[in-house]
């Protein structure tokens, strides 16, 4: 065998280990029940969760508890399947948190009451395709 | 009034740069299939609707930026990327924050590159600028704007608010036109956002170069000529794309919250790939003109280069990443078309390199292991490898998309944690490149047997053992992986500069790049080591408040509460925050925000007090007040050291109405760390919720207490006038002092009881940083009591973070060392080109 031919196997070794390593490493969404099974099954990979914040009749956010030195928070959700979960943010609310659209958390469970979110992800009414206008005195 | 002109006149010129575009493709291959008799005809006509196109090109982005400097929000654009507060240099990040304005940029600057091809070189004028024209047919097709049917090919930029919003006032009147825009992202509204867009395209339009080189080389069957011209342009195009990636990693790190320079996000990594393949390309193309090896590889990695760039536009801007990226621009209904435009330029590069794959030229004879081929090779390799292990990951979304397309199913998300994911690869692969960067360069200045490696290796390994074990000592790094990489940095920047030291002994300085920029390469992985391995989170919450929840000890608190004027002890330093400042235009220092009143005027603000700094009187009061961005909140924060004020740090917030709160840090620079402080909440400060009222009554030097405070009731006195107005004759004022301490900081608070006539005014005094706000109610003259009504809100405070970056200077120097080097690169390239030319070969 020449050299040429073992350092080809060589990166397609390394391009095999790569792509497998990329979808072993790769996070799944899932629904807050299939979240839990995981966790309870003992699996505590981060996983992403899709859903919204709750919401009471008149559209106002429900369920936003303030930590007392406000350097973290507690939030309710609701997933696409409509189960709603608390979950807990060690962060300060960003602020442009309650008027998101969708929210895509990322974390686990980590009791069977409470999802802590290690990373949050959200969809804000877009900034670029504002098409409300306030009619200003003109 | 509405004005349309501009915007027709834009309209016109994006179809006219179009259709010239197209002519002139056309035109361009008629040239390349002439006759000798016939091409200078054909050249004529095709520089003609080149510079036609030109002109176009030139006159859209003019149009565009009359729309936003002249405040014509009348146009969709300007209204909803500009305002009239912004100054100028944001008025030009306005142009480029939209897709359409991006493009653009993009159009402009393959202009300018074909004008410098057509002037500079005259053989292969032909093919090259026909793929040129292709390109802009396509690039100005994406904002042509023109909709037929159910087909929308383009977004215009030159669209009016009345035909793109729905907003029920454009019924009523139809050429209303709003009085303000809703303003530039903040994010944006710094000086590096107004030169990295301009860099960073540039660096995408420069990979076509060396693609519409090859492509010619293909064409005219002179498979290896293109590699000289396409060189020093791929060289060119590695170090502007390479500039304004670093230039963008700059900008996340004095700007963004998410505190670092490197966040691999996926519109991160789409520009990083493109990036490494050119470099890989440069690689193999040099091994090829010095020995005709790698000529095929050289091929496959300029086209990649080209198509991922293409590749890279399609995962930013069709909206495919959707929630996986921070920030991936809205899908403007374009993603059907960037496909077709990736598509077509892959189609054509397989085809022609396909058709004559077996004509082009191999060397048949194996690269020895003490060849530099060699060398060259394995580390383009290792390159490519990067590059691939980065973009596999990324395109998850799209591998998504796919199958949802075919009907399926897929719940496979973006690695959860993605700087460890990506990291631990990367570094492994960059500790590769660096140790072959070492070896490579003895390889490419001579030629080596087993014996001569081995001699010329054995000095700078020792060096660079002495120089990584004081490293380590030093910065005390006791990590083995960490420990690794600053032996590979170590040993490519020694070998490296026992290089550089040569060529400068035989003065050939131009020679000088490769040492250079893989120096570069040494200190940039030691500083990246240092300032993101040894980042030291400083702000941890001790308070222990909420630690209700027994899972929750695990968790890093890494924000802290600061209430004003409060100490807190963060590890070495003790921190307090004293309230929130302005900056106003003329004044050297920020200004407090309570010495000001907002007026209606935009960016205006009425002084309450005398603006002084350091005892000069800047405006007095009741002046009016230019603000530099009214929405820009200052928040001051002292840094004490064993009793020492040592620095005060400023940074940023800005509540903004679309985007919530967009904070920047700000930063105390040290040569070796940066301390970085970065605001994560703040106190809602403008219209307070007020508690309900309290009613307290004291007599004059009592104490009582507000909010906990101890106040004391310093006197009442009879007052002439208010606020430098006297007052009317008969009036009777008076004015109570109230004083509190807030531990260092003495407040006075002011409220004053006005009798005139049979009326009574009450004039409150409030004070946000206390969060206090109080009126006397009453005056009692037979107890000598006063009533004083007093309503409570929240003491100012801040949420913040802070933390430490060492070394990130010695990033910052590498990558200014390796931009010298692709410059020296480059400079030799064109020297080369120049003597080419001389001779009549080019």
């Amino acid at each position: 065998m020449k050299r040429g031919h073992i350092l080809g196997l060589g990166i397609i070794a390394v391009a095999i280990v790569i792509i497998i390593t990329s979808i072993g490493d790769a996070s799944t969404y899932e629904s807050f029940s299939t979240a839990k099974a995981m966790a309870m099954n003992g699996k505590t990979e981060a996983i992403h969760v899709v859903g919204q914040l709750k919401k009471g009749q008149s559209g106002e956010v429900e369920g936003i508890e303030v930590g007392e030195d406000k350097t973290s928070f507690i939030f309710i959700m609701v997933d696409n399947d409509g189960k709603e979960q608390q979950v807990y943010y060690n962060e300060p609310v960003p602020a442009d948190f309650i008027r998101s659209e969708q929210v895509v958390v990322i974390g686990t469970y980590k009791t069977e009451e409470m999802f802590v979110a290690e990373k949050i992800l959200m969809k804000c009414p877009s900034k670029y395709q504002e098409t409300d206008v306030k009619p200003t005195t003109s | 009034m509405t004005n349309t002109f501009m915007g027709n006149l834009g309209h016109f010129m994006v179809i006219l740069a179009f259709v010239s575009a197209l002519v002139s493709a056309v035109s361009y291959f008629y040239y390349t299939r002439a006759s000798e008799l016939d091409k200078p005809s054909w050249k004529n006509f095709s520089r003609i609707t080149f510079y036609i196109h030109g002109f176009a090109a030139i006159s859209i982005a003019f149009c565009l930026f009359e729309i936003i400097y002249n405040h014509r929000f009348e146009y969709f654009y300007a209204y909803s990327h500009s305002s009239k507060g912004l100054p100028v240099h944001y008025m030009i990040s306005s142009f480029w924050e939209g897709q359409e304005g991006a493009f653009i940029l993009w159009i402009f600057w393959d202009v300018v590159l074909g004008l410098v091809i057509i002037n500079t070189n005259k053989f292969w004028e032909g093919p090259v600028m026909l793929v040129f024209m292709l390109v802009q047919a396509f690039l100005v097709s994406m904002i042509l704007g023109i909709v037929i049917g159910d087909l929308k090919i383009g977004s215009s930029p030159f669209m009016l608010l009345r035909d793109v919003s729905e907003a029920p006032i454009f019924q009523i009147n139809p050429d209303f036109v709003p009085e303000d825009g809703t303003g530039l992202n903040p994010l944006l509204q710094n000086i590096w956002m107004v030169i990295h867009p301009p860099t960073l395209f540039l660096g995408y339009a420069s990979t076509l170069v060396p693609f519409a080189f090859l492509m010619a080389g293909l064409t005219l069957k002179r498979y290896s000529e293109w590699i000289r011209p396409a060189l020093p342009w791929a060289i060119f195009s590695a170090m502007i794309l390479g500039m304004g990636i670093i230039m963008g990693a700059y900008w996340a790190y004095v700007t963004l919250n998410f505190g670092g320079y490197w966040n691999w996000d996926p519109v991160e990594n789409a520009v990083y790939v493109p990036w490494l393949i050119m470099v890989a390309a440069i690689h193999t193309m040099i091994t090829f003109k010095k020995s005709s090896t790698a000529l095929k590889t050289s091929m496959i990695l300029v086209i990649g280069s080209f198509i991922l760039v293409l590749y890279a536009t399609f995962l930013v801007r069709s909206g495919v990443l959707g929630d996986s990226s921070v920030h991936s621009f809205t899908d403007l209904g374009l993603s059907g078309q960037l496909l077709i435009y990736m598509l077509f330029f892959l189609a054509i590069a397989i085809f022609l390199t396909a058709k004559e794959w077996k004509h082009i030229p191999t060397s048949e004879k194996e690269a020895s292991v003490y060849s530099r081929e060699f060398w060259i090779f394995i580390g383009a390799t290792t390159l490519a490898l990067m590059a691939f292990q980065v973009i596999v990951p990324t395109s998850i979304p799209v591998y998504n998309a796919i199958i949802e397309m075919f009907g399926g199913l897929s719940n496979l998300a973006p690695p959860a944690d993605q700087i460890g994911f990506y990291t631990k690869f990367q570094l492994w692969f960059a500790v590769a490149l660096a140790l072959l960067t070492g070896v490579g360069q003895y390889f490419w200045w001579n030629k080596m047997t087993k014996e001569d490696l081995k001699n010329a290796l054995v000095t700078p390994y020792i060096i660079s053992m002495v120089l990584a074990a004081v490293i380590i000592t030093v910065g005390k790094v006791y990590d083995v992986t960490y420990i690794v990489i600053v032996l590979a940095g170590a040993f490519t920047i020694v070998a490296n500069f026992s290089i550089l030291v040569k060529l400068l002994k035989h003065k050939t300085f131009k020679l000088a790049g490769g040492s250079l920029a893989h120096i570069g390469l040494g200190m940039i992985l030691i500083g990246i080591m240092f300032s993101s391995g040894y980042s030291d989170t400083i702000s941890i919450n001790m308070s222990g408040l909420t630690y209700k929840k027994d899972w929750e000890d695990d968790l890093n608190k890494e924000n802290v509460l600061l209430w004003i004027n409060k100490p807190l002890q963060m590890k070495d330093y003790d921190v307090v925050y004293r309230g929130r400042y302005k900056k106003v235009v003329g004044v050297p220092d920020y200004v407090k925000a309570d010495a000001m009143e907002s007026l209606d005027g935009v960016n205006q603000a009425l002084a309450l007090e005398n603006i002084e700094v350091k005892d000069k009187v800047y405006f007095q009061k009741g002046d009016t007040l230019k603000l530099v961005l009214e929405e820009n909140s200052y928040f001051k924060v002292e840094y004490f050291q064993e009793d020492d004020k040592k620095f005060t740090l400023y940074p940023m917030s800005q509540p903004n109405p679309t985007m919530g709160l967009i904070s920047s840090p700000d930063s105390k620079r040290y040569l070796t760390k940066d301390l970085y402080t970065h605001v994560s909440a703040i106190n809602d400060y403008e219209e307070p919720e007020w508690n309900d009222d309290q009613f307290i009554n004291a007599a004059p030097g009592e104490q009582f207490f507000i909010n906990d405070f101890v106040t004391q009731f310093e006197s009442a006195d009879v007052v002439k006038e208010m606020d430098g107005i006297p007052l009317e004759e008969g009036d009777i004022a008076v004015q109570a002092v109230l004083t509190i301490m807030d531990y260092d900081v003495k407040k006075t608070l002011k409220p004053v009881f006005l009798i005139r006539g049979n009326q009574v005014g009450k004039v409150e005094h409030i004070d946000h940083d206390l969060g206090i706000k109080v009126e006397v109610d009453n005056i009692v003259p037979e107890e000598n009591k006063f009533v004083f009504k007093v309503n409570t809100y929240q003491k100012d405070y801040v949420v913040m973070k802070a933390a430490v970056k060492p070394m990130i200077n010695v990033l910052w120097l590498g990558t200014i060392i390796m931009l010298i080097g692709f410059s020296v690169a480059i400079f030799r390239r064109f020297d080369e080109f120049q003597k080419m030319k001389a001779k009549g070969l080019e």
